[in-house]
Order: C-alpha cells, then sequence, then structure tokens
C-alpha cells in the first residue's frame, strides 16, 4: 500500500515531468529513425516542445497567480523562465523556418525528401569523383 | 571628428559595441544592396570589431576583467557583459581571421563555381549575423544568452553552408541544421536544469552557487547535458558527422571562415564551463570528464588523421584534419593542468591561423581552377607558385615543423603530458603528427611531382586580392612561430588564472 501511494505521488508530483521526457524521447526517435525530411523536422518541434514544458513546468507553483498587480503575501509564478522559453519559441521557429525553406530547395535539387534516396545519390557522386569521373562538373 | 572616433575607443561601451555593430549592420546590408559597397561596409564592420578586440585585450591584460552592464541593471538581476583575458583573446583571434577572410570574400564571391550567383548581399547578411553571434558567445556573462547568440550564429551558419553551389550543400546544410539543433536544445536542457537548482543565469553567480551542491543528480545532468551539447557544435570526434560535408560543400570563403571560427568558439564554451562554471574539480571528479576527453581526443586524432589519409577531396580532407585538429585541443583540456589548458588555448589561436591560411588558399585554387580535387591540383606548383607555397607552409604548421606555429603548441601539448607520464598520449600526438605528414605529402606531390591533365586548361596565379590575405596568414603562422611572445603569455595568464582563481 505504501509502495503504491508512494508510487503515485512520484508519478503524479512530477507529472509534467514524465511527459517532458516522454516527448523529448518522441521527438528524438522521430529525428534519428525518420528517413521523411519533413518528419524529421516535426521530430525537432517536438524535442523543442518538450523544453519548453520543462522550463514551464519549473516555474509553476501549485495555486498561484501571474505576477501581474499581486495582492500582498499572494503567491505568483516565476516570469522569469516564462520570458525565457518565449525566446526559446522564437528561436524554435525560426530553425523550424530555415528547415522547411532548405527542405524546398532539397526537393527542388533532389526530386525528394527521403534521406535515403539523398543518401544514396551522394554515395554515387562521390565514388564516381574518386574514381576521377565527374570532376568536370 | 579625431575627437569623436578617440571618445568611441576609450568608450566604456566597447564590451557591447563590439556585439552590436554586427548585430546592427546585418539589416543595413540588406537594404545597402549593393556589391562593392556591401563588401568594404562588411569589412570596415569585421576591421572595427578587430580593433574593438584588440582594445579590450590591451584594457583587460593591464587592469582586470571588465563587466558591462546591460541596460544598467546590476549583474545578478540583469545581464552582464563579462570580458576577462580569455574571451578577449579568442575575440581578438575570430575577429582578426573574419577581416582577413573577408579581404578576400569579393573576389571569391564573383567565382560561378563556388557560390549559387546572385546572392551576394544575402551572403553578407548570413556573415554578419553569424559573425555577431560568434562574439556574442564570446563576450556575454549570462547563460541563457549564450544560447540565444549560439542560435544566432547557427541559423547564420546554415544558411552559409546551402550557398554552395553543388547541390549536396543544401544537404549538408540540413544535416547540419538536424544535428546544431539537437546540440542545441541540450544546451537548453543544460541551463534549464542549472537554472532549476541555482535560480540564477549569471555565470558568476553560477561558479558560486554551484560547488555547495556540487554533489546533487541534477547539476551532474545538466553538466552532461550541456557537455554532450557544446561537443555537438564543436565536432568531437564521434559527434562530427555533420562537419565534413558541411565544410566540403560550403563556398570556400564561409569553410574558412567556418573553420577558423565556429568550432573555436565552441570550444572556448566548453571551458568556461568546465573551468569558471562548473570548475575543475566538479568535473574532473565527480563528473568523470578526463576519462572521457582523454580517449575522445585520443580517438580523433588517430580516426579522423586516417580518414582524412583516404580522401580526394581536399576540401573535405583538411575538414576531417579540422577534427583531428579539435582532437589536439580535448586532449589539453583533458589534461586539466595549467600547462595542458594553456597548450589547448595555443593551439586554438594557431589551428585558426593554420587552418584560415589552408582553406583561404584552396579557395584560391578552385578559383582559378574550378575543383579541388587531388587531380585538379596535379601541376598546379608550377602555375600558380605564390598560392601553393602558401599552401606547403600552411601544411607545415598542421604537421607542426619548427618554426612555423603547429610546432609550438604541439610542443606544450607534449610537454604537459610528459608531464604527467601519460606516455600513451604523447605518442598519440606523435603520431597524429606523422599521419598528418601522409594527408599534406599527397597534396605536394600532386602539385609538384605530377603532370597537369592533359584536359586542364592551364592557370595563372590567384589574382592578388586573393594572395594578401592568404599570405598576412602564412606570415602569421611564421611570425607567431618564432616570436610566441604574444599567444603564450596571454594563454599562460589565462590558464593561470582559470586554474588558481576560476573558484572566487
Amino acid at each position: 500500500m505504501t509502495f503504491d501511494s508512494d508510487f503515485l505521488q512520484m508519478f503524479y508530483g512530477l507529472f509534467n515531468y514524465w511527459i517532458v521526457v516522454a516527448l523529448m524521447m518522441c521527438g528524438l526517435y522521430v529525428v534519428i529513425t525518420d528517413g521523411n525530411l519533413i518528419k524529421k523536422v516535426v521530430g525537432l518541434t517536438i524535442l523543442q516542445t518538450s523544453v519548453f514544458i520543462l522550463y514551464i513546468s519549473m516555474a509553476n507553483i501549485a495555486g498561484a497567480t501571474a505576477p501581474i498587480e499581486v495582492p500582498e503575501g499572494a503567491v505568483y509564478s516565476n516570469p522569469l523562465p516564462h520570458v525565457l522559453i518565449l525566446t526559446a519559441i522564437v528561436v524554435s521557429i525560426s530553425t523550424t523556418a530555415l528547415a522547411l525553406a532548405l527542405i524546398v530547395r532539397i526537393k527542388r535539387a533532389y526530386h525528394t525528401v527521403e534521406e535515403d534516396v539523398i543518401q544514396r545519390w551522394d554515395v554515387k557522386k562521390y565514388r564516381n569523383e574518386k574514381r576521377g569521373r565527374g570532376h568536370h562538373e | 571628428m579625431k575627437n569623436a572616433v578617440g571618445g568611441i575607443m576609450n568608450s566604456v561601451h566597447l564590451p557591447i559595441l563590439q556585439v552590436l555593430v554586427p548585430l546592427l549592420a546585418a539589416p543595413l546590408c540588406l537594404l545597402i544592396n549593393h556589391k562593392k559597397l556591401n563588401w568594404i561596409f562588411t569589412l570596415l564592420v569585421s576591421g572595427f570589431s578587430f580593433f574593438v578586440a584588440v582594445q579590450l585585450l590591451m584594457t583587460v591584460s593591464n587592469s582586470g576583467p571588465l563587466s558591462y552592464h546591460l541596460g544598467g541593471w546590476l549583474p545578478p538581476y540583469g545581464i552582464e557583459i563579462h570580458i576577462d583575458q580569455l574571451n578577449a583573446f579568442v575575440a581578438m583571434i575570430i575577429t582578426a581571421i573574419s577581416t582577413l577572410v573577408l579581404l578576400s570574400a569579393y573576389t571569391s564571391l564573383e567565382d560561378k563555381n563556388d557560390i549559387t550567383q546572385g546572392v551576394n548581399t544575402y551572403f553578407y547578411v548570413a556573415y554578419l549575423l553569424c559573425f555577431a553571434g560568434l562574439l556574442g558567445i564570446l563576450v556575454t556573462g549570462d547563460a541563457f544568452n549564450l544560447f540565444v547568440f549560439l542560435e544566432i550564429s547557427s541559423l547564420a551558419s546554415y544558411v552559409l553552408i546551402a550557398l554552395g553551389k553543388d547541390k549536396r550543400a543544401l544537404w549538408a546544410s540540413f544535416q547540419y541544421l538536424v544535428m546544431g539543433t539537437i546540440g542545441a536544445t541540450f544546451i537548453l536542457i543544460g541551463i534549464g536544469l542549472l537554472y532549476m537548482k541555482t535560480g540564477t543565469l549569471n555565470m558568476a553567480d553560477l561558479a558560486a552557487r554551484l560547488p555547495e551542491m556540487a554533489d546533487t543528480r541534477t547539476v551532474f545532468v545538466a553538466f552532461c547535458f550541456f557537455i554532450v551539447g557544446v561537443c555537438l557544435k564543436m565536432a568531437v570526434f564521434p559527434l562530427h558527422m555533420w562537419l565534413p560535408n558541411a565544410y566540403a560543400f560550403a563556398p570556400t570563403v564561409v569553410t574558412a571562415f567556418l573553420a577558423a571560427s565556429a568550432t573555436k568558439v565552441a570550444l572556448y564554451v566548453v571551458v568556461r564551463f568546465v573551468f569558471v562554471v562548473f570548475g575543475v574539480e566538479f568535473s574532473f571528479t565527480i563528473v568523470p570528464l578526463q576519462a572521457v576527453f582523454v580517449t575522445l581526443g585520443a580517438l580523433g586524432v588517430i580516426v579522423a588523421s586516417l580518414v582524412a589519409i583516404n580522401q580526394k577531396n581536399i576540401k573535405r580532407m583538411l575538414a576531417y584534419s579540422s577534427v583531428a585538429q579539435i582532437g589536439y585541443m580535448v586532449l589539453g583540456l583533458s589534461i586539466g593542468t595549467a600547462t595542458g589548458l594553456m597548450a589547448s588555448l595555443l593551439h586554438l589561436f594557431n589551428h585558426a591561423l593554420m587552418k584560415g591560411a589552408l582553406f583561404l588558399a584552396l579557395g584560391a585554387i578552385f578559383y582559378r581552377v574550378g575543383g579541388v580535387s587531388l587531380k585538379h591540383l596535379q601541376g598546379i606548383g608550377k602555375e600558380m607558385p605564390l598560392t601553393m607555397a602558401a599552401f606547403v607552409i600552411g601544411g607545415l604548421s598542421i604537421i607542426g615543423m619548427p618554426l612555423t606555429v603547429g610546432f609550438v603548441s604541439k610542443w606544450y601539448l607534449l610537454q604537459a603530458a610528459l608531464e604527467q607520464s601519460w606516455y600513451m598520449v604523447s605518442l598519440i600526438i606523435l603520431l597524429g603528427s606523422l599521419l598528418s605528414v601522409i594527408y599534406i605529402w599527397k597534396v605536394v606531390e600532386a602539385a609538384y611531382f605530377k603532370p597537369a591533365l592533359a584536359d586542364r586548361k592551364p592557370v595563372t596565379e590567384a589574382p592578388l586580392s586573393l594572395l594578401i590575405p592568404i599570405w598576412i596568414l602564412v606570415l602569421a603562422n611564421l611570425y607567431f612561430g618564432i616570436d610566441t611572445n604574444l599567444s603564450v603569455t596571454t594563454t599562460e595568464q589565462v590558464a593561470q588564472q582559470l586554474l588558481q582563481g576560476g573558484k572566487p
């Protein structure tokens, strides 16, 4: 019984952090295993989002208000992590935008957004170059 | 007018101007939108940053660290710009190399084999942003600002790499983007965990508060995330996969700039966090950083050198050689003594000089020949004697011949390893040098002892605008190999300070 309640307490008490870790792992897994470039970007975004939740969770206090016009003695959340993460969100959006723009260019150059096809093309070109062919290009 | 300039040069606002000027210059470039004016403007901005960096280094060497409070808010609450000898020294290298690289940029951008045409303006914009980001990482005293500047410089460098003519540049840039973003996210996690534990983001404040909570798991995990993230950016051996392609397919100006600056700044971040923020004791006793770094550094030196030998494309070969040189720097850090740290910083300085010279020389060859595989280089020694001579001297520097800078840093590195009786490590350092003889020799052999291919058009010596920066760097390679006064004394002081006064 004690084990159960301890376990539940750990689970619920750190619920946010469990979600963060789960999201982080999902994101990394998608980035690493998926061959589709768009999905890779989605994975990256999930990874970054998990960190946003990490920051916001650490600033949160149960039952606290926002730090705007706080009455004397009231509990309020720490605004600094929120501000920090706002910056990180902007960074994340720019990264995603740049990644998508690159994918558009890659699609135009390689006519595909699948990693293995691009990789195969590159390896072929690399071998040709090593044998001395194709250096006129 | 003279007074105004003097006023700026003596102003207390120098630390922030160094970052602010390139950052604001970037959008201005977009407005100017003129080939030549953009180039002159960017060159001036970079030159200004160089003079500021020299000024700051002199001030800091004479009268101790500078602290600039952004917006007048006091440090633990406001954002602080903290300048000491360490970052002023690195900033001086970065700005100097950047100015030299920019000298050759105008001619190099004309090359339609090297860079997509009609993107001049965007090149300068991205370049200035990257430059501003790197300087920002160097001067900031705030952990979160470090992340933001890191992302500014990274985003700009992805763009710079994607400007390459070869379509593989796009793919290389995308791969770098994925790796770089994972690295940056890890850094963000590390900083978040540190903030969670200490409630501060100011580096000096962190350094003061961390020792009492050094045993907690949060700090341990924060350290691991942070170091792995920075090592990704630095391209330490098993995390270097993005580097060879990115360097090989980026325009040569960009390669020369990134090779001489981006990884160096990442090394600076490692030094700053390992030796100042977390402190040597934490990093080397609680975290087994020494074992990790010594293994990765040694493996990096050997494996990357062996791979470099097997390359036909000289740009890619030099990229792998960079990974090997980063191995040396990591080895220097892992020793953990003042001599080791000093050797590492010295190699940071010297490697920027030699890789800058080599990549710029390759750029000149590319400009004339239109390719940099071994076949292209055949017989080039007679046709482009000055460029090839520069390449050979740069190559000797990589090998570590006496009278070049490469010798100086390897000498101190060996000394540091022998002081600790690490005979295996000293053997590996020597072996790495021998391996670099092989890959440099391959180029020399092709250039001087093989006839030019029949289907290659005869070429002439590179234009003066490319030769001048190359030879300034080459002469710097020789000068700092003979007169080691500036580099050795500065790095020695820095290393002493970090190991003694690292913990306030």
